[in-house]
């Protein structure tokens, strides 16, 4: 076989990297700017995350949304209106199936392909190296541009705790897919994501003792306040306009007067204010702790034997430690500098959409919001569409669009008071960031 | 005006249109082919029946699955449009939007929420005062109500042909719609723009006593094209006498678009 394989020129089709919800929208909004696409996907079958078969899925057994219905669906494709407010996993993976199937993307995907190399060509296209997961030789296409859609919620963020003297069993919160797993064992939970708090959740109906770890004090929001979804009333707050000062005023207040004051359950009090971090959103949580059946401990600061040492010199025995500590962004198929990723492994993308300095490049869905994910990854996607169409069809406009884009402030779109922690580097406000969207979009719009 | 924000949909996020059970009737091939289904959206005080009569069938017998769904109860612009992209979007593939009447105005809408694979508005009712002076040139008395608040009344001669034999049988099933509703329907803030790009065909006859052929120009116009006409046929083009030459002449259109 020969070194350097033939190069198959593509030609004006776009390549999608990923067929997961963002993928989607990816291949359906391209094909609807009248590109060619070809999207690879190492698994077997659409639906990333949310198809909890796929080896990196971060799904368990009783995952349930945590944004609303209305606020999750594609605006463009509404979920039937007679499902619950926070469907099950398994309706999810059901309705983006539905979605590839409405749109025949199927006929644009290339399953159990994976991606393991894009590199520029020197004229705004690029090369993509795929490579079947079965094994077997690599192929090399080039492409006019590449929208990755990899996902973000897959590569473990280590627990930076030496583990090597410990005796006990340490995972991941992604290999923790069926409470079977903490069935009758004292489990240490590691985090106070979403993640975090779920399983915490679940040990407390499962397992024989449970210890919740966090390393600060969180503003966990209950599921539904005044007799509805959380995130419905916060974006009747939002609609009206109020200030955040009042927002955050009517957040302390509301859950003063219903959930109370957490500290009295051990918890340490919320080092910022509402709004200043990722929601976490568990109605459950404090009606554990109310039973005793989680107790709240400290940071973790070392493991050795069957010893866990926390940040008060408390001292716990569990079988079993699940660090929920989230994950990180991952791009292994490119060279970091194409999206600028610094040394904590940071990509720095305009809208955390567009490469800075290479416009055919682009990623969808690298974006953590206080809403679902899917109506931001359906508008950046439009967005994308758009510009590489404006690029073919009016390169001086396109210029135009650029130099605006390049001036408009970080303010308008990213969160800048939050904790800072890797776990916000893409946090937006969903309202923000697709107001933004919104005037690029109106900016491209055909004259 | 401008059309309210596409992207910011604080109407839905906040207060999500209530879910009913959908009267939704359907004809579908045997076996079902590669052809993408038609949704039929019927104009106020009608229903899904009026389709079910003869368009529906002939549609599924040319190859298209076809359904249609009716308007609920106690309805309102933004349910009836909800409850049009919610029957699309439960269809297996990307559907074709039919809308007769106002019913295609409230296609209209759905074409700004739902990337269809094509659309029609037949006999459509354009938005806004125009629709009114057409109604009370044709029926004063029907009419008028509506201009001080009550529900307007259609009547038989105005939408279907004078010869009709089963025209008093039609007639009596029309359901009479709140003038709230019309209001809403009419006056609305136009819709924005269909997303997706979707071929747009106008369908009416010169001889409609509800919908005056200017309006129908402007209406193709606003799509880029001119309206396909079929003289002597009453506003109910799918229930009049030659009911077959549109819906023929509509899925003509619709298989070249298609294949294009
Ligand atoms: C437990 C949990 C619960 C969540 N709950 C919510 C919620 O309530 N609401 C919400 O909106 N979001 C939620 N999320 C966020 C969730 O990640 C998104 O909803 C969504 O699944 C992200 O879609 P995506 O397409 O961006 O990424 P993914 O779903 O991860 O898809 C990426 C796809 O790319 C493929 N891929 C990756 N690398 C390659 C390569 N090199 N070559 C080929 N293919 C590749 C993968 O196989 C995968 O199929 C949750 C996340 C977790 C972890
Ligand atoms: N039900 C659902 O729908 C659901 C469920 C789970 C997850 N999700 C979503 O999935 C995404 C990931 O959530 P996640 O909970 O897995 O991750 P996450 O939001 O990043 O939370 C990670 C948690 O681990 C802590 N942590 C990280 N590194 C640590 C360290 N070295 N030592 C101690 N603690 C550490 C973090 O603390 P700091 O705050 O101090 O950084 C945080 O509490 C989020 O978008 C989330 O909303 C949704």
């Amino acid at each position: 076989m020969p070194d350097t394989p033939d190069i198959a020129d593509r030609h004006d089709a776009v390549c999608v990297i990923g067929a997961g919800g963002s993928g989607l929208a990816a291949i359906k909004n391209l094909r609807e700017q009248g590109f060619a696409v070809d999207c690879y996907e190492r698994e077997t079958s659409v639906g990333g995350a949310w198809n909890w078969r796929h080896d990196r899925s971060p799904v368990y057994a009783s995952t349930h949304l945590i944004s609303s219905r209305p606020l999750t669906e594609f605006p463009d494709f509404p979920m039937p209106d007679d499902w619950p407010d926070y469907p099950h996993h398994s309706k999810l993976l059901s309705y983006l199936e539905r979605y590839a199937q409405h749109f025949g993307l199927g006929d644009s995907i290339w399953f159990g392909t994976e991606v393991v190399a894009v590199s520029p060509v020197g004229d705004g296209r690029w090369d993509v190296t795929t490579r079947s997961t079965g094994g077997g030789a690599e192929r090399v296409q080039r492409y006019a541009a590449v929208v990755v859609a990899n996902g973000h919620n897959w590569f473990p963020k280590p627990l930076p705790v030496d583990t090597a003297k410990y005796r006990g069993q340490v995972i991941h919160a992604s290999a923790y897919k069926d409470p079977a797993q903490l069935r009758g064992r004292k489990v240490l939970v590691v985090g106070g994501g979403n993640t975090g708090c779920d399983i915490a959740v679940e040990a407390a109906q499962q397992a024989s003792t449970v210890w919740h770890s966090t390393r600060r004090g969180y503003w966990y929001a209950p599921k539904y306040v005044f007799g509805r979804p959380a995130d419905q009333v916060n974006d009747k707050m939002l609609q009206l306009r109020l200030p955040l000062r009042l927002r955050q005023w009517i957040f302390r207040r509301t859950l003063r007067l219903t959930v109370g004051d957490l500290t009295r359950y051990g918890l340490p009090a919320p080092d910022h204010r509402p709004y200043e971090s990722h929601p976490v959103v568990n109605s459950q949580l404090v009606y554990y702790l109310g039973h005793g059946r989680i107790t709240p401990v400290p940071d973790v600061t070392r493991l050795e034997g069957t010893v866990v040492e926390l940040a008060d010199g408390r001292r716990v025995e569990p079988d079993l430690v699940i660090t929920a500590t989230g994950y990180l962004p991952r791009f292994e198929f490119l060279a970091p500098e194409l999206l600028d990723i610094d040394a904590d492994g940071k990509p720095d993308l305009h809208l955390h959409a567009f490469a800075r300095k290479h416009p055919t490049l682009a990623v969808i869905g690298l974006v953590q919001a206080d809403a679902g994910l899917f109506p931001l990854a359906h508008w950046q996607s439009v967005a994308v569409a758009r510009w590489l169409r404006l690029r073919l069809s009016d390169p001086v406009r396109a210029a135009a669009v650029q130099q605006r884009e390049s001036a408009r402030p970080l303010r308008s779109w990213t969160r800048l008071r939050v904790v800072p922690s890797s776990r916000h580097w893409f946090e937006v406000s969903h309202t923000h960031y697709l107001r933004t969207l919104e005037d690029l979009l109106h900016q491209m719009e055909p004259a | 005006m401008r059309a309210s924000s596409q992207v910011l949909r604080f109407a839905d996020w906040t207060s999500p249109v209530p879910p009913v059970a959908r009267e939704v009737l359907s004809a579908v091939p045997e076996p079902a082919g590669d052809q993408p289904p038609v949704l039929f959206v019927p104009g106020l005080g009608h229903g899904a029946w009026a389709f079910a009569e003869h368009w529906l069938g002939h549609t599924a017998a040319r190859g298209f699955a076809a359904y249609s769904v009716s308007p609920r109860a106690d309805g309102s612009l933004r349910a009836y449009v909800h409850d049009v992209v919610q029957v699309a979007a439960s269809l297996p593939r990307q559907a074709v939007l039919l809308g007769h009447g106002a019913g295609a105005l409230v296609v209209a809408h759905a074409l700004a929420r739902y990337p269809a694979r094509a659309a029609v508005l037949a006999s459509p009712v354009p938005e806004g005062w125009s629709a009114l002076g057409a109604a009370l040139r044709t029926n004063p008395f029907g009419t008028l109500p509506a201009l001080f608040g009550a529900a307007p009344r259609l009547s038989r001669r105005q939408l279907f042909g004078a010869g009709q034999a089963a025209a008093a049988a039609h007639h009596a099933r029309l359901v009479p719609t709140p003038a709230r509703v019309y209001r809403q329907v009419l006056f609305a803030t136009p819709p924005a723009a269909p997303v997706g790009d979707p071929p747009v065909l106008v369908v009416g006859s010169p001889d409609d006593r509800v919908v005056p052929r200017k309006a129908l120009d402007r209406t193709a116009a606003r799509h880029g094209g001119a309206p396909l006409l079929f003289p002597g046929m009453a506003h109910d083009l799918m229930l009049d006498e030659s009911w077959p030459e549109p819906i023929d002449a509509i899925l003509d259109w619709l298989t070249k678009e298609l294949a294009a």
